[in-house]
């Protein structure tokens, strides 16, 4: 075989081969997620996270806004210090309540944000007032036992 | 009678001694082999052809049998997957389950094992050949480097090859789930593709792909040249060499692999 021919074949093979690269990159994986975009941070405190982890969606009516970008206990108040990377293109109001929620009953965790109608945005670094933790099932079935029992007896 | 017996576990041990010292001493020889190969690699660059060469014997004659493997290993994957996934009322999970699998372990270490026994035993065969008929020392003789000549472009033939097989692999093995989960079985179209989306991330579960494939790549292709290199120049010699190719070849790929999966992935679970 001549050496043409066998440039021609390693050509298409490396075309192929990068193409497949490509392929995973865009279509399987998620590069075109929103870590590449400019970005800002905010800090948001909860008193139970439940099952939040890093890299966890930020959501805004249900869109992706940005990422989880770390999660730590602040030793003095004992809550869970949360920073957000949130993309550039969006801004909220300083009233914006901050919520972790799970899709379905045994699917992701994420943090729901629900815009508020203050006019000042916060800024890189700004700090989420409102927050409302994470429904732990446990304490809510513990709690509804107990409810129950208690409103449940007296009335036979 | 006391005294045999103490002759006899003497030489158990010194045999043993032997092999252990003859193992390492042909690992060494194995990793002094490795370093010259890549001093010798810039003969490999500057005469292209030869490395493109290689490329095409390594690459393009493997990629029928990489495609044809990763879309019945994706289509088996998806078969298998769903029947567990449905159980459970998961089955929007495929895509994920499917993709994931293929990219972080099955593409380079399936793609691995398969260029190891495609490209690496005929590279290791080619070479103990040409040693076998005296060509090496012929080169030799003209003051032409074996190494630079022969080992380095198939060294790098190879090492170059075995990421593009691995990620065709994959990209095969995600078609051939696709072709069953959503054309066979009726898995949603959209909900298969975007949470395949939603699940994998480029960095890190695509990329850690990529480099566990090129790590096999390099300790294939390593392994082949030198068995090839080291073969007894006689028929049984070459023989032994290529099994010691394939055999020793697919083990290192699955060490590697579980290695590198300690160092990739287990911080991920801590998070």
């Amino acid at each position: 075989m001549n050496r043409s021919t066998i440039d021609l074949w390693v050509g298409i093979f490396v075309t192929i081969g990068l193409g497949a690269i490509v392929f995973l990159a865009l279509k399987v994986g998620n590069l075109t997620t929103l870590d590449a975009k400019p970005s800002y941070r905010l800090e948001v405190n909860f008193d139970n996270i439940g099952g939040l982890k890093m890299r966890a969606p930020v959501k805004a009516a249900g869109v992706v806004v940005g990422r989880v970008e770390s999660v730590r206990l602040d030793p003095k108040t004992y809550e869970a210090a949360v920073t957000l990377k949130i993309d550039n293109g969006y801004q909220f109001s300083k009233d914006t309540i901050a919520s972790i929620l799970t899709s379905g009953l045994l699917g992701e965790v994420y943090i729901g944000l629900d815009a508020g109608g203050d006019p000042q945005m916060l800024t890189d670094g700004g700090k989420i007032a409102k927050s409302q933790s994470a429904v732990v099932l446990e304490k809510l079935i513990g709690q509804f036992l107990f409810d129950k029992a208690s409103s449940g007896a007296p009335n036979k | 009678m006391f005294s045999a017996a103490v002759t006899g576990i003497a030489d158990g041990l010194r045999r043993l001694g032997a092999a252990s010292i003859a193992s390492v001493a042909r690992l060494g020889y194995a990793a002094r082999f490795g370093v010259a190969v890549v001093q010798e690699s810039p003969t490999a660059f500057v005469r292209l052809h030869l490395t493109i060469r290689e490329i095409y014997f390594a690459g393009v004659l493997s990629l029928i049998i990489i495609a044809v493997s990763g879309m019945f290993v994706g289509m088996v994957l998806a078969l298998q997957g769903y029947d567990v996934l449905e159980r459970y009322g998961a089955d929007e999970s495929l895509g994920v389950l499917v993709a994931l699998s293929l990219v972080r372990e099955l593409g380079p270490v399936v793609a691995g094992l398969l260029f190891a026994s495609r490209a690496g035993s005929a590279i290791t065969a080619e070479i103990g050949l040409m040693k076998t008929t005296e060509q090496l020392s012929a080169m030799e003789m003209m003051a032409v480097d074996p190494l630079a000549r022969i080992v380095a472009p198939r060294f790098w033939g190879g090492v170059i090859a075995m990421p593009l097989l691995a990620a065709l692999f994959s990209v095969m093995g995600v078609f051939g789930a696709y072709l069953v989960g959503v054309r066979l079985i009726g898995v949603d179209n959209g909900t298969f593709w975007g949470n395949m989306q939603a699940g994998i991330d480029f960095w890190p579960d695509i990329t850690n792909g990529i480099i566990k494939s090129v790590v096999f790549g390099v300790a294939v292709s390593l392994i082949a040249v030198f068995e090839g290199y080291d073969a007894k120049p006689t028929a049984e010699g070459v023989s032994a060499a290529t099994t010691r190719t394939v055999v020793g070849g697919s083990l290192a790929i699955l060490a590697l692999d579980f290695v590198l999966t300690v160092f990739m992935f287990r911080g991920m679970a801590n998070v």
